[in-house]
């Protein structure tokens, strides 16, 4: 039987050992396809000077490169060398904007004339955002109408910028559906609108165009950290929701063996699910999910037996994604990336840490990371340092770098909330004002 | 020739519809399954609900909501198949994720091994494109069911070549970008796309948008061997409640009209019911 033209082995370019492809509509597949051939020409080849206009404009509008610098006083705590590369100096405050100028941007040279995008918590949204505004591109925000609720700044800051935010209203209104919503919206008017994907996630070429452009975060930090430690760190940290950061940071990492890359994901309040009614209180794919395909790609998922996918929690709306990134799955599988897990609790009590100890407020996203730091590393409970090591991972090492993935200003309010309901040992005490 | 095409071929212009089982529940499904193939239909889609359905549009993502918020299972729906006795053939259409987690592992196997035991005829998913098809097509081969693609107004080429060359059952013809849903006409894409295959001996069937007996005259006027109708039809069970007789009643009325249509649509000479 002669198969479609561009039907390849199962461990071509498409795919991460069994995980990727483009499990998609057919109405899309010539897009993806189209897609496909842009990131070949554009990314991977630089034709007509695309990836040095893309490297200019993260250098003038977005700031880069940003800093890698040395946590002073979190290195005295946990006893060993540690690194923050500042993703959160970065233009709008996140990561974000690496792979949002960079899809914009490609959408430009593919002759796209509109540009859609989903966001959760609004950090992809108004990255997006700001980057149609900057390159003078339509733009057309897909969030939940319960992110929208809780995210209101964000919504502003989109609009201020020129995007429609248009509200999604189906299950529970957050980033799944707006996803889902985002497909649907490409699925009518592919023709002429690129979909700029928020993450390392959906069918290919998505997971590898979104790793390249978020690849600078690792590629500087690997410089950085030389240049400054005169070596390369024993272990790398980053949080994992759908895994751009993550991925972002560890590529250029990942031939180096002797440095361990370390994936935290959102443990939420629990990691036990209930099957019954769909529900996981918690966002920790890679360390509790099983394969199967969602949004475009096979991956790991948080789904019920019957293959329903599962309502994700966490604290953190940036990490509160039920999917993960293929390639994230696939390193996972083969043991170079190593997944663990920090519930709620423990990332406040990070966020509150990182803004006391170093004038840093980071994004609850993060806190996540830095929640792990301090259980990997930080002072036994009986008050004397070197922690046992922890059963999930080897030691960190004497040289840590940290992803600060985003600034916190976004996630002051849910921080105040959340940190009321808690009795959290890093937590300050913020009753100056009349509650 | 599988049933299906034969169901096509024998019944020209045929009429497909969907509903999505288990909405409202599995045991109203069974009585709107029956009155359809009463009504005329010549081959039935059953929707297994999937919680995340990009390709549909609102309607019928509310059918979905329903069916899964009446605790509709693949093992259920597989139970209420097992009983169905109908002149149709059955087809499945569901999300590919369903289809891999039916067993233990992620394998596509268990479920098609399960669909031939309860009698169905074929599957469609609508987010499988032909290029990661072949672990579900060889599975599908094993046990003689349809993997019914789908060719959009976007198909073009070589795909197009490809695509129609494994036609199995019968060309799924979107009828126009986007998702399902009923519309007020037939879309200008529809008669592009029925006239670029119309090189290709296969059945063609046009789905997405159609919701009138009109619609279905124009489509098969325009060249389709069949139409395939789905919002209109799950319109009609919202509209009704659960274990409502007159929505069996409405369905089965709606697959006549559209049955009509697609007849006169192709030159049939059709007299209309008397009217009471």
């Amino acid at each position: 039987m002669s198969k479609p033209e561009r039907n390849r082995d199962r461990d071509s370019e498409a795919t991460f050992g069994e995980y990727g492809g483009q499990y998609v509509p057919e109405a899309l597949m010539p897009a993806v396809q189209e897609l496909e051939d842009a990131y070949e020409r554009y990314v991977l080849e630089n034709e007509d000077g695309f990836m040095d206009e893309f490297r200019e404009r993260m250098r003038d509008f977005g700031g880069r490169p940003t800093p890698l610098q040395r946590a002073d006083r979190l290195s005295d705590r946990y006893d060993r060398e540690i690194y923050l590369k500042r993703e959160d100096l970065l233009h709008g405050g996140a990561h974000k904007l690496n792979n949002a100028l960079g899809q914009v941007l490609l959408a430009k040279y593919m002759g796209k004339e509109r540009i859609i995008a989903e966001t959760g918590a609004g950090q992809h949204g108004t990255a997006t955002a700001m980057a149609a505004a900057h390159l003078d591109m339509p733009c057309e925000i897909y969030m939940g109408r319960t992110d929208i609720n809780r995210q209101r700044p964000n919504v502003y800051r989109m609009r201020m910028n020129g995007a429609e935010v248009n509200p999604v209203t189906a299950g529970s209104g957050t980033l799944k559906e707006a996803i889902n919503e985002t497909m649907r919206d490409w699925a009518t008017t592919v023709e002429r609108t690129h979909y700029v994907i928020g993450s390392i996630v959906g069918p290919h070429p998505f997971p590898k165009l979104v790793r390249d452009f978020q690849s600078v975060i690792g590629r500087e930090s690997r410089e950085q950290i030389r240049e400054k430690a005169g070596r390369l760190p024993d272990s790398v940290l980053a949080c994992a929701g759908g895994g751009s950061n993550t991925m972002g940071t560890f590529y250029e990492f990942v031939p180096d063996e002797s440095v361990d890359l370390v994936a935290v994901e959102a443990g939420g309040s629990s990691l036990e699910i209930d099957e019954a009614n769909a529900l996981a209180p918690n966002s920790a794919t890679l360390s509790t999910g099983t394969d199967g395909v969602l949004h475009g790609a096979m991956t790991k998922l948080l789904q019920s037996g019957d293959g329903q996918i599962m309502e994700s929690h966490s604290v953190s709306a940036g990490l509160d994604y039920a999917g993960v990134g293929p390639e994230l799955s696939y390193l996972v599988d083969t043991g170079r990336v190593t997944p663990v897990s920090v519930g709620d609790d423990a990332a406040l009590n990070g966020f509150h840490r990182l803004s006391n100890l170093e004038g840093i407020i980071p994004a609850l996203e993060t806190s996540h990371a830095l929640g792990y730091l301090e259980r990997a590393a930080g002072p036994a409970a009986d008050g004397r340092a070197a922690k046992p090591r922890d059963e999930n991972h080897e030691d960190l090492g004497d040289l840590v770098v940290v992803n600060v993935s985003g600034r916190g200003d976004k996630d002051l309010e849910t921080v105040l909330e959340e940190t009321e309901k808690r009795d959290l040992e890093a937590a300050p005490d913020v009753e100056v004002f009349d509650r | 020739m599988s049933e299906i095409e034969a169901a096509i071929r024998e019944n020209h212009p045929a009429l497909i519809t969907y509903i999505t089982a288990g909405d409202p529940s599995l045991e109203d499904t069974r009585e709107y399954v029956e009155a359809l193939d009463r009504g005329g239909a010549d081959l039935i889609e059953l929707g297994l609900p999937f919680s995340e359905p990009i390709a549909e549009g609102p309607t019928i993502q509310a059918a979905i909501n329903r069916a899964l918020d009446a605790g509709t299972t693949p093992q259920g729906f597989f139970e209420l198949v097992d009983d169905l006795e109908t002149e149709a053939p059955l087809l499945v259409m569901t999300y590919y994720n369903m289809i891999l987690q039916y067993g233990p592992e992620a394998d596509v196997r268990p479920f098609v091994e399960r669909a031939a035991e309860a009698g169905l005829s074929g599957i469609i998913v609508p987010d499988l494109p032909a290029e990661e098809a072949d672990p579900l097509r060889a599975a599908c081969d094993d046990h003689g069911l349809d993997l019914v693609f789908i060719v959009a107004p976007t198909t073009e080429g070589e795909r197009l070549e490809t695509i129609m060359s494994q036609v199995s059952g019968f060309a799924y013809v979107q009828a126009r970008l986007g998702t399902t849903g009923a519309r007020a006409d037939v879309s200008n894409a529809t008669h592009d796309s029925l006239a670029r295959l119309s090189a290709y001996d296969v059945p063609k069937a046009v789905g997405f948008g159609v919701s009138e007996g009109d619609h279905a005259a124009e489509i098969i006027e325009a060249g389709a061997d069949g139409v395939i109708v789905g919002s209109a039809l799950v319109d009609i069970i919202a509209e009704h409640g659960e274990g409502d007789a007159p929505a069996a009643d409405a369905l089965e009325a709606k697959a006549e009209e559209l049955k009509r249509g697609a007849r006169r649509g192709g030159g049939v000479d059709v007299p209309e019911p008397e009217q009471p």
